[in-house]
């Protein structure tokens, strides 16, 4: 009997969560469409999101592609193609891996940072102070993430994508003896326009997940300093397996349509 | 100025409020009397918008504020300014940022005039030097005297404070109380949430006081401290209450 009963106030808990997140969500994107824009915000946080998340990605790029390269190698050595690791490289970083392992890591140092930032102000006031000052602070502080998310997250990942295509041709260049142009050629060659499509809407889709996530773990945070802690928590892995998901639900959806 | 009628408001399982009406003319100071967790704070939020009652009405500047939508509650907000118990100054701006926030905000005047409406707001507050610094560097009591500096600056005609003397020594506590007075010489009407008795028979016109979400008294200081009501005689001087009593306060308000 008790336990059907917390089934039931968990299964509410869980229709009230989507229902506040949905909320905010449409709050968010109206904000988009009507003034004040809080530009010196937004371009604030552009800075903060983009230039800020520059090193990681470049790091995770650079690393994904020289250990491709290095694994493709060994896979491919037994039917004597190994110079073609290129294409291996290229479609894997610009189809999956630059979009998702980018998007893992500004989800942590970015979703993270959003939702703890968010959370230290409601529970010290500061968002009722806002509120109190005639401002609406979702779009000051929600609308203005998700279009830096949104702008920013698309150039980081093409930027992971370009270093993880050129970590691979170190590898490929001065551990594996692969000629330059040759590995440049195919690794051109295998990207279609599809998987550019693809590149490009996996990452914007990501960005949504990670600013939204964050702020609404940030908003709805209850229970003083420890509950920034847990919000910061919840918005990472939330994050985290959001975009684990949606990569398989876009990838299958771009399946559906060749 | 604010006319509250009938209020109920139930947070969760809790009822916080329940059959709140008074009223706030223009110029006046009222204080809201009241132990911890009696819902003295949650009528100030009722007050600001930031709480929609259950029940009853509340009229602000004869606008029915309960119906209203959030942009044009925004609106009806820029006529009060609150101080709050932590201050809520933003961290992430300067002491003048903050102080000047809601008329850069509106973009009306110019920034020179802010600046100068800015400057006037520290002086009075006595905090002008530290106009360029960051709320981190601030004490607790800079910090409240920074949020009424925030809450002159905006021109605001309805001042609301929540609980302005609380976690402050006494000196810094006496330089609230003397802004709060200074404000009522000069005619700007004032709520204030406390529950301490020194700043309340200082500042107060009349005195709501609560208990458990309801109005158990209001009238002026003088009728307060002649009541002779036991719950009043026990919050005014709870060495009178006989041990059981001030036990039973104690754990209700733990709860």
């Amino acid at each position: 009997m008790t336990g059907s009963f917390d089934l039931k106030n968990t299964l509410i808990g869980y229709v009230l969560v989507v229902q506040e997140f949905t909320f905010l969500c449409s709050r968010a994107i109206a904000g988009l469409f009507r003034p004040p824009w809080y530009v010196r915000e937004m371009v604030l946080q552009i800075d903060r999101i983009g230039v800020g998340s520059l090193f990681i990605v470049v790091l995770t790029g650079m690393f994904t592609g020289m250990v491709l390269a290095l694994q493709g190698a060994v896979q491919l050595e037994p039917y004597g193609a190994s110079m073609y690791v290129s294409r291996l490289i290229s479609t894997s970083v610009v189809r999956e891996l630059g979009p998702v392992l980018a998007a893992l890591m500004i989800a942590g140092r970015v979703g993270s940072g959003i939702a703890s930032e968010i959370a230290s102000m409601q529970v010290t006031e500061q968002i009722d102070a806002l509120r109190a000052e005639g401002t609406d602070p979702i779009q000051k502080l929600v609308t203005t993430r998700l279009v830096a998310c949104l702008l920013m997250i698309p150039v980081l990942t093409i930027i992971a994508n370009g270093i993880a295509i050129f970590g691979g041709w170190l590898v490929a260049r001065l551990y594996l003896g692969i000629d330059s142009y040759f590995y440049w050629t195919w690794a051109f060659e295998a990207i279609r326009q599809r998987d550019i499509v693809l590149g490009l809407v996996k990452p914007t889709v990501f960005g949504f997940i990670i600013a939204m996530v964050g702020c609404y773990a940030g908003f709805y945070t209850k229970g003083g300093t420890v509950g920034v802690g847990v919000s910061t928590t919840q918005s990472m892995v939330s994050s985290s397996i959001l975009i684990l998901a949606s990569d398989f639900l876009l990838t299958k959806l771009f399946m559906a349509f060749p | 100025m604010i006319v509250l009628e009938g209020v109920r408001l139930t947070l969760g399982d809790r009822q916080v409020l329940e059959g709140i009406s008074f009223q706030v003319q223009p110029g006046e100071t009222k204080v809201i009397l009241g132990g911890s967790g009696s819902g003295k704070t949650t009528i100030l939020r009722l007050i600001l918008g930031l709480f929609r009652p259950d029940r009853g009405s509340i009229r602000v500047a004869g606008e029915e504020i309960t119906v209203l939508r959030e942009q044009d509650l925004a609106q009806i907000r820029q006529n009060m300014a609150m101080v709050f118990q932590g201050a809520a100054l933003f961290d992430s701006l300067t002491v003048r940022e903050n102080v000047g926030y809601r008329l850069w905000e509106q973009g009306r005047l110019s920034d020179e005039v802010i600046e100068q409406k800015v400057r006037e707001s520290l002086q009075f507050v006595g905090l002008e030097d530290a106009i360029d610094k960051m709320p981190a560097d601030l004490s607790g009591g800079m910090r409240k005297r920074v949020g009424i500096a925030r809450a002159l600056a905006s021109g605001a005609k309805l001042l609301l404070y929540d609980e302005p003397t609380a976690g402050l020594d006494p000196i810094n506590g006496f330089t609230i109380c003397h802004l709060i007075l200074r404000l009522k010489t000069k005619g700007v009407t004032q709520v204030v949430v406390t529950h301490d008795l020194d700043i309340a028979f200082r500042v107060a016109d009349r005195i709501v006081m609560i208990q458990d979400g309801r109005i158990i008294f209001e009238g002026t200081p003088e009728e307060l401290g002649g009541s002779q009501d036991p719950a009043i005689r026990g919050f005014l001087d709870p060495s009178c209450l006989p041990p059981e009593a001030r036990e039973a306060w104690s754990s209700r308000d733990a709860g």
